[in-house]
């Protein structure tokens, strides 16, 4: 049964997303992916359990290397779309120029 | 905390995903949008070290740290010309997780078979969005050749990979164990599977296999989800495996080809364009910047040459001296220009210029016949009017910015060589074409003091 709930979960959410991104403008496509690929990085709360449930070394050195990879790509994911998305303005906000 | 609060906590996070998604798809809310994310997904990693399961915590802390130092040196240091390697990367390191999470879920003690079915899935999907993306990484970084790489037996060997593949799987289930050797061989062959599937896709194809590698990311998430009963890991996973595949469609679709054959077909690797002969008109750039002074309107096309050039920064200060001048001044975009999607978007965006003055394809070209200049700045394939009407051409079909009907047409060009795909470009021979040779930067500056 629970297999079919998450089957549920699964099928809105597959939805959900098509939604969601179906109408974001070229422009963004590259911080879209970057964000949602620092969303994937949710794998990092399985890894969270498997690196401290202590159920034999090898499960915690494997738990331990999804944190550290996990980690990677959330915080440098969120950071780097960050960086992007602060340099797209709209003509007129803030100065003109910039480094060159 | 329990575990009933845990998934209360979970719901927030998803509900912040979902919001971050939506926002992140206008340029005026993105930050927010991703902030609103990234708090979701705090919150959700908080939530989980309450979990009554985790015992110690002393190898968690450690890969926290490493990971955030690794993650935040990548995302502070790396410059915005090597995003899309720098976005190769992260998807990896995200799959690679995946298959961890995977892997490690095989000593849960309660796993019913439906589990090791998911848990196989994800080690599958995880592997080869890790290899998958180092090899996109080595061609999209220049450290292996960025052509497309094929062989004599490649479909064989790829069908008799796929097929061991399953065979393995299967028997895995079968007799599920965290040491059975079956384990071992699907990782290896799932791993081998994502370096055969990304070898035969050539440079200008890589914005397709970016989001096709992030969706894998996501779906890897999914599948571990499902291996470890976790909620939070479905939805967000397979919110982020749906965006995937929608980029890839849309990139698709700009090039005018399936996805089949963008994955199979060795495209550029392949030279069958009919050869066009004729006589190209160079211009320097003392006449390039008489011309662009009387011009009313001008537009710039970049493409991923522009980004090799790093040459974005004399662009913008180009752009406003003409918009000084009183020209209007646009930047026409082509959905496929460059590594990734929305490349030049971004490089432009590091350079300062507002995004108002981005226009998609298909807002300029009805309009481009009333443009005095466009300024092709290392764009090939996506200005090639080959596409419009040649039919024996290998990118016929595609969708281009239709610069041959401006009423001027400069071309940047390194030197005469045909494009990334190997076709050639009769806009080069066109009548009102001026081919500008040398580097696009150099070339720039010097038409840029030639204006002052």
């Amino acid at each position: 049964m629970e297999a079919v709930l998450l089957g549920m979960v699964l099928m809105l959410s597959i939805f959900l997303g098509f939604e969601l991104i179906s109408k974001v403008p070229a422009t963004l496509h590259t911080p879209l992916m970057s964000g949602a690929n620092a969303i994937s990085g949710i794998t990092i709360v399985g890894a969270l359990i498997s690196a401290g449930n202590d159920l034999g070394t090898m499960s915690t050195i494997l738990g331990a290397l999804a944190v550290a990879f996990a980690t990677i790509n959330v915080v440098g994911g969120y950071l780097v779309t960050n960086r992007m998305l602060s340099m797209f303005k709209k003509k007129g906000s803030g100065q003109r120029g910039g480094k060159a | 905390m329990s575990i009933e609060l845990i998934n209360v906590v979970y719901i927030v996070a998803a509900a912040l995903f979902v919001f971050g998604l939506k926002q992140l798809g206008s340029p005026a809310t993105a930050v927010r949008g991703n902030l609103l994310s990234s708090v979701g997904m705090l919150i959700a990693v908080v939530a989980t070290l309450f979990n009554a399961e985790i015992l110690t915590f002393s190898w968690i802390i450690g890969a926290v740290i490493i990971g955030s130092i690794v993650g935040y040196v990548a995302a502070v240091k790396i410059e915005m010309t090597s995003m899309p390697e720098m976005v190769a990367l992260f998807n990896g390191s995200g799959g690679i997780a995946s298959l961890f999470v995977g892997w490690a879920a095989l000593y849960n003690f309660d796993n019913t078979l439906f589990t090791y079915v998911t848990i196989v899935i994800s080690v599958v999907i995880g592997g080869l969005t890790f290899t998958g993306s180092i090899l996109a990484w080595g061609k999209l970084s220049e450290v292996m050749p960025s052509r497309a790489i094929v062989f004599g037996a490649q479909r064989i060997f790829n069908g008799a990979l796929l097929l061991a593949l399953i065979v393995c799987s299967v028997l895995f289930c079968l007799d599920p164990s965290a040491t059975s050797p079956y384990l071992y061989a699907i990782i290896i062959l799932a791993c081998v599977f994502g370096v055969m599937a990304v070898l035969p896709i050539g440079g200008a194809d890589m914005p397709v296999v970016i989001s096709l590698l992030n969706s894998y990311s996501g779906l890897a998430a999914c599948a571990a989800g499902f291996a470890i009963h976790n909620n939070i890991l479905i939805v967000a996973g397979s919110m982020v495996g749906a965006a995937g595949i929608i980029l890839t469609n849309i990139m698709c679709k700009a090039m005018n080809r399936s996805l089949s054959n963008v994955l199979f077909s060795g495209f550029g690797a392949v030279k069958q364009a009919t050869r066009v002969e004729g006589e190209v008109k160079p211009i320097n750039a003392e006449d390039a910047a008489l011309i662009l002074e009387a011009a009313q309107s001008v537009t710039f096309v970049p493409g991923y040459g522009m980004a090799v050039a790093q040459a974005q920064h004399v662009v913008r200060e180009l752009g406003e001296l003409l918009e000084d001048n009183g020209a209007e001044v646009t930047y026409a975009i082509h959905p496929v220009a460059g590594r990734m999607p929305g490349h030049m978007n971004v490089l432009l965006a590091e350079a300062s210029v507002p995004y108002d003055q981005l226009v998609e394809m298909d807002d300029i070209n009805p309009r481009i016949d009333k443009i005095d200049v466009a300024v092709v700045i290392g764009a090939n394939d996506v200005v090639n009017p080959a596409a419009n009407d040649d039919e024996n051409s290998p990118i016929y079909g595609m969708p281009i910015i239709n610069v041959n009907q401006a009423r001027t047409v400069f071309v940047l060009k390194r030197s005469m060589a045909s494009g990334f795909s190997g076709v050639d470009n009769p806009l080069f021979f066109g009548e009102n074409t001026r081919m500008l040779f040398g580097d696009a930067k150099e070339s720039l500056s010097t038409v840029l003091n030639e204006l002052k």
